[in-house]
């Protein structure tokens, strides 16, 4: 296949999942403002700018909107055309890598990512966001979750496939360690305790931006703690957003890619994802802790880019 | 007839597609005429967002670049068929490889004996000036003679409704994506028509391209590599190039994905350089290749000329066809199919005047404000002047423009192009329409049934350029015996 075929394809399947994990980031954190109904500035302020993970981004944001509202900072990851990782921005940048590779992927996934672009793009979306935020996010999750079927269903499961599996998984892996991180830069607010409500809320709102809270429950006996929650949604070995499902998706579709049996290596973005995914299946979450669950989710997160540049090295770069 | 829809509609002295003069239909539109009598406004106006929401949804679109910023707009698409019967068709095929069958052996000899230049058919000035020829080319041999492998000719019908050749499209001709769009979206949005008319298919357009494609490979190659090569996703015409690769089942290039060494072109992939062997370019031959032809193009692959010189590549339509689209060479076509063929002309040109030739420039001059002028190297409606409609200011430039360059220049009669009703904000109304059928050239020549028939939008006007706010139509022509049932 095409080099470029190539990166279009693991692309368009990085910046769909990125818009996805942006829909349910803000519809979590919708929800856990209404349960905390007596914002003031100040804790609106807490609650909503970790969602700028980015320095880039919250400047850009106060150029814009200055005041930090629950609205503005909505408006702003969900439309904001200069907001390069928005909804928006994600969904575009997908449309313009699928339309290069139209012939390849099948015209079903074409239009679905085409009709959601243009819905962003009309006043209807408008209006169903201003409506009811948590049923717009539902929508838009709903819609991409409609692409990852119709990939499955319609399109051979050949080299291009795998180029879309490993952008999935591994900006969700990259996703689900942010995601984590964002509960490492929310503060407690003076009084409550670590193990308090508030802290549970919050932790608990991290398994439902990961859709993980059902699946969670099922194994953790109604308990939820730091140490569980990022046990389960770090190192579980078959719930689809964990970060070590994840990188073990990944690494089975570059493996799958060069033909290369698994636990061996033909090129450098194999033995890193390999080393990445042996050290998340024999490490411990106390191991984690005692490294530091920030440090740990940071490094991860570096050594994700040094994968992607690595497959970029191997597949695109021709000169 | 039922009420309303058709009848305040008027054919104002024009031909008309569907109705002859005294406001009776044509037999070959009496199905449709009743089909859409009984539709009210509501129905119709449903069907026609129908078939716009398809469109769009698909990303069926072309791109309007105004400031920094471009809009993708759908083609208009009316949904009032044009209805060919088959006998008239099968003129028209055969005109129409007559035509090309000419227009190849010319391309030739031109870059070989230039025999028609010798026996003096054609001046050497010409040929010599003409902006497209490619003197480069001269002694190159392409695989089994063939350099317009795709080819857009033009037709109209004048008031007579006899057809005339408009001009042919050797080059990149475009639009061939619409007419099986076009296809797909009236069994969309009327299925039941289909099964009252016997017409044709259409949809081995791509099939029989590739075909023609493999047939022309390099060096007799009979497992050729084949890609379309387009200027990218910005171009205006992008749909259709990746429509065309996606139902060939071909891999679509920029010239960032090709690579020349040691005289053969490679296409990078995942598994390694892999050899290309017939390259359907949609890029325009100014643009292939940046250390022969421009320098500054960014759409180019270095060296692809030299490759396709030695006969390591081929390409298709083949380099320099673009001497055989002048406007001032379009005269000589008539006199082409005579010296190479020794047959009659079918299908005539319409009647042109060549300002190049002193008792033509001045019939011309003293007549700009009747006639249809021409820059002889423009196309998409642009350079071009209709005298009748022109304003004081536009004829003196033109004539200024003439005087100062004679090669440069075509006229033509006004011709009152045939209408078909189209429609317009609620009701039918006449709308000028012309035809381009598509004609491949491989082993065999073969010519998809009907062609794109598009539509000059605005009221009264005679240019149906998408470009300038045209429409198309589905073309259908109609099976032998071809009556409704």
């Amino acid at each position: 296949m095409l080099s470029r075929v190539a990166d279009s394809c693991f692309w368009l399947s990085r910046y769909l999942e990125r818009a996805e994990t942006n829909s349910r980031i803000l519809d979590v954190n919708i929800q856990i403002a209404l349960d905390f109904e007596e914002n003031n500035d100040e804790k609106v302020r807490q609650q909503w700018m970790p969602i700028l993970s980015a320095a880039k981004e919250r400047e850009l944001f106060r150029q814009i909107h200055g005041e930090v509202t629950s609205e503005a900072i909505m408006d702003f990851v969900t439309f904001e055309k200069t907001n390069s990782s928005s909804i928006l921005s994600s969904m575009t940048l997908a449309r313009e890598n699928a339309r290069t590779v139209r012939e390849q992927i099948s015209s079903e996934m074409w239009e679905q990512i085409n009709r959601l672009y243009l819905y962003l793009q009309s006043p209807a979306a408008r209006t169903a966001f201003r409506e009811s935020p948590i049923g717009f996010f539902r929508l838009l999750v709903d819609n991409l979750h409609s692409f990852q079927g119709i990939t499955d269903a319609t399109m051979t499961h050949g080299e291009g496939w795998q180029f879309i599996q490993a952008g999935k998984y591994i900006e969700r892996a990259d996703s689900t360690s942010r995601v984590l991180d964002f509960k490492y830069h929310l503060l407690l607010p003076s009084g409550e305790q670590v193990g308090g409500n508030v802290d549970i809320t919050q932790w608990m709102a991290v398994l439902r931006s990961c859709s993980a809270m059902e699946a969670y429950f099922k194994i953790s006996r109604g308990h939820v703690t730091s140490w569980q929650v990022a046990e389960f949604l770090i190192l579980h070995d078959t719930f689809p957003r964990s970060i070590r499902f994840c990188v073990d998706a990944l690494d089975q579709a570059l493996h799958s890619i060069s033909g290369v049996d698994r636990g061996h290596f033909s090129n450098e973005a194999e033995r890193l994802s390999g080393a990445l995914r042996s050290n998340l299946a024999f490490t411990t979450v106390d191991s984690i802790f005692r490294f530091g669950l920030h440090q740990y989710l940071d490094q991860t997160q570096e050594r994700l880019n040094e994968i992607s540049n690595a497959l970029a090295e191997t597949y695109y770069r021709w000169t | 007839m039922a009420q309303g829809f058709f009848d305040r509609y008027e054919s104002e002295g024009f031909f008309d597609e569907m109705f002859e003069g005294d406001g009776k239909v044509r037999p070959h539109y009496q199905r449709i005429l009743e089909r859409f009598s009984e539709m009210d406004a509501q129905t119709f106006e449903r069907k026609r967002a129908l078939a716009e929401k398809a469109y769009l949804n698909q990303g069926i679109t072309f791109t309007i670049y105004s400031g920094d910023e471009g809009t993708e707009r759908i083609m208009p698409f009316d949904l009032v068929p044009r209805i060919i019967p088959s006998d008239e068709w099968k003129v028209l095929e055969r005109g129409l490889e007559q035509r090309l069958r000419a227009l190849n052996l010319f391309l030739h000899d031109i870059y070989h004996e230039q025999r028609i230049i010798r026996e003096g058919i054609i001046p050497l000035e010409i040929i010599r000036t003409a902006k497209h020829y490619r003197p480069e080319l001269i002694g190159v041999d392409v695989p089994h003679d063939i350099y317009i492998h795709v080819c857009g000719t033009d037709l109209i019908r004048g008031a007579d409704g006899g057809y005339l050749v408009l001009e042919d499209n050797g080059r990149c001709p475009s639009g061939v994506s619409y007419l099986l769009e076009n296809r797909q979206a009236m069994k969309r949005v009327f299925p039941h028509l289909f099964s009252r008319y016997p017409v044709r298919p259409v949809d081995r357009y791509p099939q029989e391209l590739l075909a023609a494609l493999r047939y022309v490979a390099p060096h007799g190659n009979l497992d050729p590599t084949v890609v379309v090569l387009t200027p990218g996703i910005y171009n205006s015409a992008y749909f259709e190039h990746s429509f065309l690769a996606r139902s060939m089942g071909i891999e679509i290039v920029t010239n960032q994905d090709l690579i020349v060494k040691d005289d053969f072109v490679y296409m990078k992939t995942t598994k390694g350089l892999k050899k290309v062997d017939v390259i359907y370019r949609r890029v325009d031959d100014d643009f292939l290749d940046p250390t022969v032809f421009r320098k500054d193009s960014m759409l180019g692959v270095p060296g692809i000329v030299n490759a396709y010189r030695k006969g390591n590549v081929n390409l298709a339509n083949a380099l320099g066809t673009g001497v055989a689209d002048d406007k001032v060479t379009y005269y000589y076509v008539p006199a082409m199919i005579r010296f190479y063929l020794g047959e009659e002309p079918i299908l005539p040109n319409v009647e042109t005047f060549l300002s190049a030739v002193d008792t033509d420039r001045k019939y011309i001059l003293e007549n700009l404000e009747n006639l249809v002028i021409k820059a002889a190297n423009e196309s998409g409606g642009y350079g071009m002047m209709i005298g009748p409609k022109a304003t004081r200011e536009e004829i003196e430039k033109f004539r200024a423009a003439i005087i100062a360059d004679p090669r440069g220049y075509i006229a033509q009669p006004v011709i009152s192009l045939s209408r078909s009703p189209c429609y317009c904000d609620g009701v039918f109304e006449g709308r000028h329409i012309d035809l381009r059928p598509y004609i491949l050239m491989g082993e065999k020549t073969t010519i998809i049934p009907g062609g794109l028939t598009r539509v000059a939008m605005r009221k009264g006007s005679l240019v149906v350029n998408s470009s300038q706010g045209g429409g198309t139509k589905d073309t259908w022509v109609l099976d032998e015996g071809g009556q409704p049932c």
